[in-house]
């Protein structure tokens, strides 16, 4: 599972550079988290928008990712697609975190 | 002419679901909006997951059926394996939880069923002869005339 971590206006941004956030991965991409948060500040953003599937598996592991940053560090999204911003609002985690239309400090016009 | 099918008969272990994903989200891709290929691939991903993770849960994978069919405004998709049977030979409620106040306390699942419910109708359960059959349908639109691939 790739996933970079770089820092944006002193920011942690985590890109998931992967289509797929589901059952198959759901576990390694915890275990990818806990080590890169290892730096992280008071916040994280996760970068989604490579991301176009998240199944329920997925969305429990961004959860427990929130979790074991907390209270340290908040956990926050960007650049969410639309089937991914569906399973967020059908299961109202779209209450729970912080989603950024695009990464903050990184032009939202901007290709990568 | 007959509806556009596809049938697929798998072993139920986890690594099996995606390639089955992505060989049904293929196969109908020329036929479903992208919004209704998103509901399908997910309510799917859900109903496959639930079998692999509990219907053959400390027990070796069996396999599973699963036929899909696309009719005129929806997709039915007809999911059969030899697993444990649903508790209670019923389906899970599967209502989405509120949100609980504190961090600690959210859950980092559940939502399973509620989305299989939510994204689906004439969801139906059946236990017979040491087999469970899962039968529902996910809406999708017509699409428009014209761009339709052949086979």
């Amino acid at each position: 599972m790739n996933l970079l971590s770089e820092l944006v206006d002193g920011t942690q941004v985590v890109r998931v550079d992967e289509e797929r956030i589901d059952a198959a991965v759901a576990i390694h991409f915890k275990d990818r988290m806990r080590e890169l948060a290892a730096e992280a500040g008071n916040r994280l953003i996760l970068d989604l928008a490579r991301v176009t599937f998240v199944d329920s598996s997925g969305l429990g592991a961004i959860v427990a990712v929130m979790k074991f940053l907390a209270p340290a560090c908040r956990l926050e999204l960007a650049a969410l697609t639309p089937n991914v911003s569906k399973v967020f609002h059908m299961t109202r985690m779209d209450t729970v975190f912080a989603i950024h239309p695009a990464v903050p400090g990184e032009r939202a016009a901007q290709a990568l | 002419m007959t509806e556009p099918s596809l049938q697929i008969r798998f072993a139920a272990t986890e690594s099996a679901v995606r390639p089955v994903l992505r060989q049904t989200l293929r196969r109908f891709a020329d036929r479903l909006s992208e919004e209704d290929a998103g509901n399908l691939e997910l309510a799917l991903a859900e109903v496959l997951n639930n079998i692999v993770e509990h219907a053959f849960a400390g027990r070796p994978p069996g396999y599973v059926h699963l036929a899909v069919t696309r009719e005129s405004a929806a997709v039915f998709c007809r999911v059969e394996d030899d697993g444990q049977p649903m508790p209670g030979l019923r389906l899970p409620k599967g209502a989405f939880a509120p949100v609980a106040e504190r961090i600690e306390d959210r859950a980092e699942g559940g939502w399973g069923w509620a989305l299989i419910r939510a994204l689906t109708f004439d969801l139906a359960y059946e236990r017979t002869a040491c087999r469970n059959y899962l039968t529902f349908r996910v809406p999708a639109a017509t699409l428009g005339a014209g761009a339709s691939g052949s086979g």
